[in-house]
């Protein structure tokens, strides 16, 4: 593995959530993750909707102020005060790519913002230069820099985003489902693009998707969240390949494969039921309540990940 | 596709007829094809779009030109018409006695006398009032100071309603809490009573250096501003931060943050332009209810101070001799109803043009 540089330890995120009157119980949507991303590589982030990837990547960045664990960033722990420094070396792609743009600004100014910020530019034209330079990164129309964020598809409004965050020359992108507001047909494109940069920028990448299909495609490692907890994280192709835990099994059984007799031969595997309100998590393995293989040690410890050769790492009892 | 089909569509089949296809049409975009995919409409910005709605509402079109025409008549009458508002008609350096409550377009004896004598009089609009002053002159600046009334309130009201409002919002949780409660409070007082109170008090203690501008607004003005700047600023305040609450939960705000934008930048540059739509509106709304609430207090006699005239205090003032001169009443009553009449449709049509969401 190359040389880290996002080290995240026991992150948690825990919000408040109003119960009567003035009672409030914790809502943990991160529940103490560790993992690590190498210098210009991929970390995949899968999981259903509301297990908390959004918020894992947030808290990462510090847009939510993190409930216990720490983020170290290239051997330096981030905290509050040195927070705006760092925010040049780490960015966001956020999930929805129509309300991620301020409808009153013009491309240029969204992505120029960043620019201006953080004072980058010594004069207009320089900064109008490495706007249109961005522009050209993501494939954006030069043309179109005056133009307002409604004005674009989808897909370019992901693009704008895109280079929004690479304006400040980040070390590490946490994208949070760029593409899955995108149609199918764009996606590739996007992801392709995502690809390209990495090679060419050497950018490190937190990539949520809720599709392990999506994300095999880009990354080298994967993690597999459920309910704010990593279960399982291993390489692309050993994840892919040797499934171990239950949870990531009936996440593979879900895609599909070209291949009809591989499809055919291979059992789905259909979870039960929905998944647990994160204020009313299950005792011991959160996974508890939809899984074939419970046993009783199940409901009263919970696991916790475990090496099982060539840093592919599980969180369960059984398997 | 490298053969043509051999069979017979069958004419029933809704399935595309590749035949009619011919290889050319599946060859994959050139560049130039490409790039004429990615042309776009003509670019609208939001102002502009907002105007040509505006424009295109006949309300809000008769609203603007009523409401320039005043503003021209109020601004360029006192310049043509040889009156003033607080003079008392006299020719040729003698009081014209007789020039008392004349009808409209009507000349005293004196002053038929000096025309027959090849003399010039400007002839008295709106007649004269029981001081044998010009009314028309009069009800120009009766109109000048509304204006101007309901112009500054509402500036006091943006300020002040913006800056609680947009702090309130932002900051959210205990803070927003308590500061919303203060607004419930004073929204809880009756605010006519309280306008009534307070310039009674500050016009007891409210001393100005005569000849000053504001001592020629009077105190009872003055006081006028103040309980607008303490009291009708908590609507603004509510609504804007209202509209900061709901603007904050865009990702595009979080976006900025992840950008290192300070508060003070998200603030100026993200949530201030995102309901200046609103801004804009409800001040324009708040100028109407301004002019309202002064000629109502006017009306009442706690309103400008005399010779000052105010739309309030001239129909007041009409009412002592309605039975035998009713146009005295009506011509201010009919500016007041105008006025307040076409910026209120004005404000709705620039609700309607620039955020249709607000509909009530
Ligand atoms: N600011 C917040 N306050 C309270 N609860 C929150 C907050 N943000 C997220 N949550 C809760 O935390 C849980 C995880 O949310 P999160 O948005 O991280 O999920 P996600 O995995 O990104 O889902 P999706 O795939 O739908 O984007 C959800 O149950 C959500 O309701
Ligand atoms: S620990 Fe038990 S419940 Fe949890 S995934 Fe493993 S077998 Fe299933
Ligand atoms: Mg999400």
């Amino acid at each position: 593995m190359s040389e880290t540089l996002v080290e995240v330890r026991n992150l948690k995120q825990y919000f408040p959530v109003k119960v009567g009157f003035v009672k409030t119980i914790p809502l943990k949507a991160v529940d103490d993750i560790s993992f690590t991303i190498g210098k210009g590589e991929t970390l995949g982030l899968v999981g259903e909707s509301g297990c908390g990837k959004t918020t894992a990547g947030r808290s990462i960045l510090r847009l939510y102020k993190p409930t216990g664990g720490e983020v170290i960033f290239d051997g330096e722990l981030i905290t509050d005060s040195n927070i705006t420094r760092m925010r040049k070396k780490m960015q966001m792609v956020f999930q929805d790519p129509y309300s991620s743009l301020d409808p009153r600004m013009t491309v240029e100014d969204i992505i120029g913002e960043p620019l201006d910020v953080h004072k980058l530019c010594a004069n207009r034209k320089e900064r109008r230069e490495r706007i249109l330079e961005l522009m050209e990164i993501v494939g954006l129309n030069a043309e179109h820099a005056t133009r307002y964020a409604h004005e674009f598809s989808g897909g370019q409004r992901q693009r704008i985003g895109i280079a929004r965050a690479l304006a400040v020359r980040p070390e590490f992108i946490v994208c949070d489902e760029p593409v899955s507001a995108l149609d199918v047909s764009i996606q590739a494109q996007v992801i392709n693009m995502f690809e390209e940069l990495q090679d060419k920028l050497g950018v490190a990448y937190l990539f949520i998707a809720h599709d392990l299909l999506v994300v095999h495609h880009i990354s080298k490692r994967i993690a597999v969240m459920y309910l704010g907890k990593i279960v399982e994280i291993a390489d692309a192709d050993e994840l892919n390949g040797h499934p171990i835990h239950p949870y990531t099994e009936s996440l593979l059984s879900a895609v599909p494969i070209p291949d009809p007799d591989v499809t055919r031969a291979r059992k789905r595997i259909i979870l039960e039921g929905d998944v647990p309100s994160p204020l009313k998590r299950p005792s011991g393995c959160p996974f508890r309540t939809r899984c074939r293989y419970a046993t009783e040690q199940c409901a009263e410890e919970c696991p916790t990940l475990t090496d099982r050769g060539g840093g592919h790492e599980v969180a369960c009892w059984v398997k | 596709m490298d053969k043509e089909p051999s069979f017979k569509k069958n004419p029933l089949s809704l399935q595309i007829d590749l035949s009619k296809f011919s290889q050319e049409s599946f060859a994959p975009a050139t560049e130039e094809e490409k790039r004429q995919q990615d042309v776009m409409g003509e670019s609208t910005t939001f102002f502009k779009d907002g105007m040509r709605k505006l424009f295109r509402n006949p309300l809000a079109v008769m609203s603007i030109i009523f409401i320039c025409l005043i503003l021209l008549v109020i601004i360029f009458a006192p310049m043509v018409v040889p009156y003033k508002y607080e003079e008392i008609l006299s020719v040729e350096g003698r009081r014209d006695k007789g020039a008392k409550n004349l009808a409209p377009f009507t000349y005293s004896e004196l002053e038929q006398k000096y025309i027959e004598n090849g003399g010039t009089r400007f002839p008295h609009i709106f007649g004269t009032d029981e001081m044998c002053r010009d009314y028309f002159i009069r009800v120009v600046y009766g109109t000048r100071v509304s204006f101007f009334i309901g112009l500054f309130a509402a500036i006091i009201v943006l300020i002040i309603g913006m800056l609680y409002g947009s702090i309130s919002g932002y900051l959210g949780g205990k803070v927003d809490l308590i500061m919303m409660r203060i607004v419930d409070i004073i929204y809880s007082l009756p605010d006519m009573l309280m306008i009534i109170l307070l310039s009674v008090v500050l016009q007891e203690t409210l001393q100005f250096p005569s000849g000053t501008f504001l001592a020629r607004l009077g105190t009872s003005m003055v006081s006028l501003f103040i309980v607008f700047g303490l009291l009708y600023w908590v609507g603004m305040a509510r609504l804007i931060r209202g509209q900061i609450l709901s603007i904050k939960e865009n990702e595009y705000i979080l976006a900025a943050r992840s950008i290192g934008a300070k508060p003070g930048r998200i603030i100026r540059k993200h949530i201030l332009p995102n309901c200046l739509s609103v801004i804009i509106i409800s001040t324009a709304l708040q100028i109407p209810s301004a002019i309202f609430t002064e000629s109502f207090l006017s009306f009442v006699g706690i309103g400008v101070k005399a010779p000052m005239p105010s739309l309030g205090s001239l129909a007041n003032a009409a009412r002592e001799g309605l039975q035998s001169y009713p146009y005295k009443l009506v011509f201010p009553a009919v500016m007041i109803c105008l006025i307040v009449l076409s910026l209120n449709l004005l404000g709705d049509g620039l609700r309607d043009a620039f955020d249709p969401k607000l509909k009530r």
